[in-house]
């Protein structure tokens, strides 16, 4: 398939802003979604709007169907043993916020450490602080070195016989650069550390099994790869899913509720409390069978490294600019540029694309403590996807060095 | 004698010189000089209750009462939003704290501002005008 064809399915990307056709380089932060989702989205809104699970009548039925079809997608993409390992939550914060609440409840302790790295979104760090005030835990930091490289070495130091686990990202929302989680995983499994990687830009990027990964929890958004916002993914191992309370009470996660005691549902629904987004959850089916097409079609693979390769070659050249997440290889960087431009402030550069009908995000990503680590205010990132084409990114180019001029 | 303009003469200089633009780029063109042209802040006022709350651009506001009236003086770190506060100085400083309150400061919108900024800078812009507001309410009870 050409990326004309693949832009033909994404309707919002035919769409002008200011008169000028838009160039969406914010993937990042949430991708374009294609007809097939949102004709499943709207068709069962519209035809088969009943709450899932319990009642015997057909529109339940097919309700119910579509939520659990999609887990069964969600199963086979990321190569789960099992349904039970699916656990549908709103997104990867909620994903992140269950395990910090339920492991932590369970595996940690006083004195016992978590371990994240400098390079985690807001998501994957609060969590786990709030996690150690309540449990007088203590948490640790793996550095990023000058490239944005996560310093997989200092690992190994800092995994001690307290630490619980460790939460990963797979890919950096602001560096770009692919971590190594199969390694990762054998340094911290080799010390008993549990191992929770956050997927929120890696299940776009790269063809995610989660038994090669190895990790042990795996968790991801829907609305980041091409399913509706409010949808998302907590996978865990069955076995230490099994072993971990109940996050939130209510509906649907019970056996029996009596005054005198409540027994749980087996997984997944323990985890699922209360009327899930079914309509919602339902759309990572026709997701994730277009995030497989293009993933395996070699001429949008093509289309995208050349894309990739170009932009990154031509920022890396521009006059006064600083990127952040650098690499001579560009096979673990995914097409997401973040950098800083001298004398000219990324919120004044975001607004001047803005009006040359390109969406690009500026500020601070969710990731303070990465732009503390690079000593700056905030930066300017881009972020493509498949749908990209060359001419947008050649067209970007121009009008980012209009706008320095502009600004300067 | 100099004719002074009044508050309402110096929002429709400024609506009159924005209705020339058509488009959008030239509206920022004129921005951005405006923001080239205001004068030096000093770097030791650059303090943190000088900064305005809620923009996602660092501003500080300094302002000095003489003779019954305010002269703010103020800096960004982002040009686009220097402009923003050299036109709002423009219009505000010299004024007495009554007549800045007397303003509804609808020239924002008048001007296409507010609609034309995302959210998080039209807090901004929301934030700059409380400043100034709040400047002028603290000395007219004095």
């Amino acid at each position: 398939m050409d990326q004309n064809s693949l832009r033909q399915l994404f309707p919002a990307l035919g769409r002008k802003v200011y008169g000028k056709d838009l160039v969406y380089f914010d993937n990042a932060a949430t991708i374009q979604r294609p007809h097939t989702v949102l004709d499943c989205w709207n068709g069962l809104a519209l035809n088969s709007n009943a709450n899932i699970h319990r009642a015997v009548h057909r529109m339940a039925d097919e309700a119910t169907e579509a939520y659990e079809q999609a887990r069964l997608a969600v199963m086979d993409y990321i190569g789960a043993s099992s349904r039970e390992e699916i656990v549908f939550t709103s997104g990867a914060t909620a994903a992140i916020n269950l395990v910090a609440y339920s492991f932590g409840e369970k595996f940690v302790g006083e004195g016992d450490e978590i371990l994240v790295t400098e390079g985690e979104h807001h998501s994957n760090i609060v969590p786990w602080q709030l996690l150690c005030e309540r449990k007088r835990a203590v948490l640790k930091v793996i550095p990023v070195d000058d490239t944005g490289h996560m310093q997989t070495g200092k690992l190994r130091e800092l995994c001690t016989p307290k630490t619980k686990l460790a939460a990963v990202t797979h890919i950096s929302n602001v560096l770009g650069l692919v971590n190594p989680i199969g390694e990762i995983v054998d340094i911290c499994h080799s010390k008993g550390v549990k191992v929770l990687v956050d997927g929120a830009q890696g299940i776009v990027h790269t063809r995610v099994d989660v038994r090669k990964l190895g990790c042990d929890f795996y968790v991801f958004s829907g609305h980041k790869v091409y399913a509706v916002p409010g949808t998302g993914v907590l996978y865990g191992k069955k076995e230490i899913l099994e072993m971990m309370p109940p996050f939130m009470g209510g509906g649907e996660m019970v056996g029996t509720v009596r005054f005198s005691g409540t027994t749980f549902a087996p997984l997944p629904l323990k985890f699922e409390a209360g009327t899930q987004n079914f309509t919602g959850q339902a759309t990572l089916k026709p997701a994730l069978a277009i995030a497989a097409g293009i993933s395996s079609d070699p001429e949008l693979e093509k289309s995208g490294e050349d894309v990739k390769a170009y932009l990154y070659g031509a920022l890396s050249r521009m006059d006064g600019l600083r990127m952040f997440g650098t690499t001579g290889d560009l096979s673990e960087k995914i097409p997401l540029f973040s950098f800083c431009i001298d004398g000219v402030h990324h919120e004044d550069l975001a607004l001047v694309l803005d009006k040359m009908g390109i969406a690009v995000r500026s500020g601070q990503m969710c990731a303070e403590p990465l732009m503390d680590r690079f000593g700056v205010q905030g930066m300017l990132r881009v972020s493509l996807a498949p749908y990209n084409t060359m001419q947008e990114a050649e067209y970007f180019m121009k009008s980012l060095e209009r706008a320095v001029r502009m600004l300067r | 004698m100099v004719h002074v303009k009044t508050l309402q003469e110096a929002e429709n200089e400024v609506i009159d010189e924005f209705s020339l633009f058509d488009d959008w780029m030239d509206k920022y063109e004129y921005l951005i000089e405006m923001g080239k042209s205001l004068k030096d802040y000093p770097e030791g006022k650059k303090t943190e209750d000088r900064l305005v709350k809620g923009c996602q651009s660092r501003v500080w506001v300094d302002f000095e009462y003489k003779d019954g009236r305010i002269f703010f003086n103020a800096d960004s770190d982002a040009i686009i939003t220097k402009g923003i506060i050299s036109l709002l100085i423009r219009i505000y400083s010299g004024r007495t704290p009554a007549e800045i309150l007397s303003s509804d400061f609808s020239v924002v919108e008048k001007i296409g501002l507010k609609e034309n900024l995302s959210p998080t800078r039209a807090n901004g812009l929301v934030s700059m005008i409380g400043k100034i507001r709040e400047i002028a309410a603290e000395n007219l009870a004095e």
